[in-house]
This record gives C-alpha cells, structure tokens and sequence, in this order.
C-alpha cells in the first residue's frame, strides 16, 4: 500500500489519535496537564456525538448538553441515595439518556433547521431547570459531590488516570462512529443530509434514521457527563446549561463537521485556550470571542477538514 | 382578578421587550438568512454604556442617544468585520461567528464597564400607578410606549419608503432584489444598524425596571430567539406577538404555577405548539426542493 492509501484509510485516524494519547504526556510537567488532556477526550466524546447527529445527518441540537447533565447527575445521586457503585451510575445515566432521547426525539425531529435548534435548545433548558430545583435530590444551584469511581479494588482519583481512561473511551467511540459512517444506516443518513425528501424517495425511513443517530449521540454525551461528574468529584447544574451546549455545537463546526479528527481537535482549542488564556487575565472572555470568529473567518469548512484538503488527504 | 391583571402587566412589559429582541433576530435573518445570536448584547450595550455615561455626568437625554450610536457602531462592525468577510459561509458557520461576537461583546463589557448590576433612574420616578386592583410602573408604560413607537417607525420605514422596500424585496428573494439592481450588501448592513438600535432602545428601556450587567445579554438572547421561532421566523408580527407571549407565560408561571420553573412552563409552551405548528404561529410553511 502507498503511503496515499494508508493515509486515506479510515482507521488511520484512530491510530493518529491513539499515537497523539500516547505521545502526548511525554510533555506534560505535571498532573495539572493530565488534567486538562482528560477535559479534552471527555469534552471530545460528548463533541463526537453531536458531530454524528450534525455533521452525517444534517440536525443540529442546541440541547445536548441536557444530556450530559443525565449523565454527570446519575454517577453522582446513584451512589449518594441509593448506595449503589458509580459505574451503575453511569449505566443507569446511559439508559435514561437513551429513553429519554427516545422519547422526545420522535416529536422533536420533525422539526427543520432553526425550529430543531429551538426545540432542542428548550430541552436542555428544561433539563437544567430541573437539576437546579430539585434541590432535594441534586442539591440545588451548589451542586453536590460526586463519590469516586471504584475500577477493579481501585478508586480512580488521579488525573493520570482519567487521562487514560477518557483517552481509551474516545478512541473506542470514534473507531464505533467511523464504522456506523460506512455502515448502511451511514449512507442512509448522508442520504437525508443532501434532501430529505430524495431518501425518502428512495425508501430510507427517515424519522428511524434520525431518531436512532440522535439516540446514539444522547449515549456519547451521557458517558461523557458521568466521566466530567467523575473527574471533578463535583457536579453543579452548569455542565447542561445554554452555554455548555453552545460551547458543543463551537467544538463541532470549529473542528469540522462530520470530521471524527475535528471534534478532538475543535475540544481541544475550546478547552485548552480558555486555560492558555487566563494569563491575559481579564481580556480573557474578549481574546476567546475574538479566536472563534478567527477561526471560523478563516478556516470555514473546520480546522481539520480545511487542513485535510490542503494536505490532499481525504478521510478525517 | 386583581391578580390576573397584575401578573398580565407585568407580562406584558418584559414581553415587549423580548417582542423587541426577536424583531432584531427576524429584521437580520430576513435580509441575510443570518440567526444573530449577539442580539442580546446589543441590549446589554445600550443599557450599559447609558449606565456609564450617566454616571460620568452625562445628562441622560445626551447619555440614550449617544449609547444607541454607539451600539449602532457596533453592530456595523460586526457586519463589515465578521459577517461581511465570512460571506458564502454556511449559515451554521455565520451563527458560531456572531456567537463568538457575542462572547468578545461581553468580554469587552467586562473590561470597559465592570461586573456588577447597574440601574438607572426611572424616567417620571416609581410611585406605581393603580389600575383596577392591580398596580403598574411609570416605566413599565414608558417601555410599552418605546416598544409601540419602535414598531410604527420601523412598519411605516418598510412600508413607505423606497429603502424600505429594497429590505422586503431583499427579504422575499435575495438574488431578484440583486438583479433589479438592489444593492443586497448594503440592505444586510442597513439591517444590522437597525436591529443594533432596536436591541439598544429596549435595553435603555427596560434597564430601571429589571438592572443591567455585563451578561445580561445571554438569556436575552435565548427568550428572544424562542419568542421569534414561536411566531414563525421571518415575520415581524410574529416576533412580536411571540415575544409578548413569552412574557405573559413567564409571568403566569411565576404567579400561579412557580418561579423556579417559570422558563420551563414557557418552553413547554413553546415546543407543544412548534410540534402542532412546525411553522411557528406567523410562519409560512415553504417545501423543500429536490
């Protein structure tokens, strides 16, 4: 195979990304940097979903962040009221996500363009309202703490390891979404991205399809909320608010929609540059807002996407 | 009753001036197909730099007009700056360019101004006004008459005037209006100026009533956009109709229901009509071309 080939091959970005993790904390001085690297994979995850839902089947939600909240809030009230281990937290969070992505998915996406974003955009209010007043059960607008995960006898606290354990989780996940992309329900949602109405046509049952991938979006952001809930060890109610999920759709289109590679790197410039920035001290939010019209100006197809075709490579 | 008509007035007052917010947003995305997501912060500038001016010893009649000015300025530059150089973009990519223009608005006002609440003072004082059982704000009145001028000039402008016919034309089909000779550019610009001064009007408005800061805008934002898809993005009478309607939901939810969940009675609201009416109220129903 030529070096072309290779580089073309889908699965060549998974072995980019698992080089990039493994490379990676050669560089890092300290366990803050782990830290951070972990923020990138978790906020990565959650961006993959979304990107699924956006970038193949052309629906964007404004809302997703109300399923991290599911995610983050289930790792912490399972343990906490009904002393179970956290990682049946987690699960329980995923199903619910899932049931719930069911449910209000079928009304939701018959939906079109800004009318989805406003629907969706309700749900993650309607989630965030929620878990910021059933102070009884999630412990208001302070949040509350989150136990520590428990993984083989051993309790994960350190950065280090939820390094590892996010980077492993993102790189499952995108190997999962590469293959659902060349699958037939992949073609079949690239098909109601370009018209919806000529996949119907040719007899793709596009309410299925959609519902399915934004199923399937809910569970990456879910996991996603439960590992942030786990890493902090605090959970408040602002990982589902507006802002979070505004900050998900920036991730997405800034890395490149439909680009497995640009949701890391569009987590990646969203979650290390507000860090970077905070040696500007209080021109930190004005330099933020100014680097993502930059970006967008400049790079509009995404960072990866534009940097792909300059550098003639054609899977992302 | 009594109670009725109080929560209804003071509905009626914020919902006019989210009323006001989504004709910002329906004014842009009718000239430009552009979802302006930094409308908020038009309002939070007009507010605050009133604010700060009056507070250097400016008289409030100089300080009002001089921050819709200046906001004006703003929303000019960010269509020559950003909207202008991104042009042929998607409209997912322009939306996350005027959400980044919003975050360096609200950045600059953390800078500039600070980060506390500011009021100002109300413009014929606040002994309320009893009405019935129920008892109103001068100013509540004062951001009901802004709201209703704005409205007027702003029908009579589209209505009358050839400029204004330029925006329906530019509106209803931008590559017609461009081949009779309508500069379309010029119309998108024209349209932010406008929705800036707007956004700014209903901030020095309804500042006395409800305090401003530097992230006022956020929320806004976010009742605005809702209030323009309830009524159907693209038509100002949705816009304000949806925005008063918003206002009223909020303010019977707080009254009757409870305050805590007054945004989520609002967006149940919202997403029970979208889903019988996909089009909003005042929307038009377009097909999709193959």
């Amino acid at each position: 195979m030529s070096v072309r080939r290779v580089l073309d091959h889908r699965l060549a970005v998974i072995a980019l990304v698992g080089a990039i993790a493994v490379a990676l904390p050669m560089w890092f001085p300290s366990a803050y940097y782990y830290r951070i690297g972990a923020l990138v994979f978790v906020y990565a995850l959650a961006a993959l979903g979304l990107n699924l839902l956006m970038g193949f089947a052309g629906q964007v939600s404004l809302g997703h962040a109300g399923f991290m909240g599911i995610g983050a809030y289930a790792v912490a009230i399972v343990p906490a009221q009904f002393a179970l281990p956290a990682w049946l937290g987690l699960l329980a969070g995923a199903a619910l996500s899932g049931i719930v992505a069911l449910a209000v998915g079928r009304p939701i996406l018959r939906l079109k363009g800004h009318y989805l974003a406003v629907a969706t955009l309700g749900f993650g209010l309607l989630v965030a309202i929620v878990f910021t007043n059933e102070t009884r059960w999630t412990g208001g607008p302070d949040g509350m703490t989150v136990a520590r995960l428990m993984l083989f006898g051993r309790t994960m606290s350190s950065a280090q390891s939820w390094y590892w354990i996010s980077a492993f989780t993102f790189i499952a996940a995108a190997t999962l979404a590469l293959n659902l992309v060349d699958s037939p329900t992949g073609r079949a949602l690239r098909a109601i991205h370009d018209s919806e109405i000529a996949a119907r046509v040719l007899g793709v049952d596009v309410a299925q399809k959609k519902l399915a991938i934004f199923t399937v979006s809910a569970l990456y952001a879910s996991v996603a909320g439960s590992f942030l809930a786990l890493l902090n060890g605090h959970v408040t109610p602002d990982v589902c608010g507006f802002l979070r999920s505004i900050e998900l759709v920036a991730m997405v289109v800034l890395g490149g929609t439909g680009s497995v590679l640009g949701s890391l790197v569009g987590s990646a410039v969203l979650v290390v540059l507000p860090q970077a920035l905070t040696v500007v001290h209080e021109y930190e939010t004005m330099v933020l807002g100014l680097v993502i019209m930059g970006f967008m100006i400049l790079l509009r197809h995404g960072v990866v996407p534009t940097l792909a075709a300059r550098a003639g490579v054609r899977w992302t | 009753m009594a109670q009725f008509l109080q929560f209804a007035l003071s509905g009626v007052t914020v919902g006019a001036i989210y009323g006001l917010v989504a004709l910002g947003f329906t004014l842009i995305y009718n000239a430009s197909e552009v979802v302006n997501f930094a409308q908020g912060e038009f309002v939070m500038l007009g507010g605050m730099t009133t604010v700060f001016l009056t507070l250097v010893g400016v008289p409030l009649a100089v300080a009002a007009p001089a921050a819709v000015i200046i906001t004006v300025a703003a929303g000019l530059a960010l269509h020559r700056f950003a909207i202008e150089t991104a042009r042929g973009a998607t409209p997912v990519i322009l939306i996350i360019i005027t959400i980044g223009a919003s975050i360096f608005l609200r950045g600059l006002a953390q800078v500039v101004f600070d980060k506390r609440f500011h009021s100002l003072p109300p413009l014929f004082g606040s002994d309320p006004i009893h009405l019935a059982d129920a008892s109103i704000l001068p100013q509540s009145l004062v951001v009901l008459a802004g709201a209703g001028v704005v409205v007027i000039l702003l029908g009579t402008f589209t209505g009358r005037t050839l400029f204004g016919k330029a925006l329906i034309a530019t509106a209803s089909n931008r590559l017609a209006a461009l081949l009779v000779g309508i500069d379309t550019r010029r119309i998108v610009g024209f349209s932010f100026a406008v929705s800036a001064a707007i956004g700014a009007v209903a901030g020095i408005l309804i500042t006395p009533i409800t305090l401003t800061s530097y992230d006022v805008g956020t929320l806004l934002a976010l009742k605005g956009f809702a209030a323009a898809m309830l009524g159907g993005i693209g038509s100002a009478v949705g816009a304000v109709v949806g925005g008063l309607l918003v206002g009223l939901m909020e303010a019977f939810a707080a009254g009757y229901v409870s305050s805590a969940y007054k945004d989520a009675v609002a967006f149940l609201v919202i997403l029970a009509v979208l889903f019988a009416r996909p089009q909003g109220l005042f929307g038009a129903a377009k097909p999709e071309r193959v």
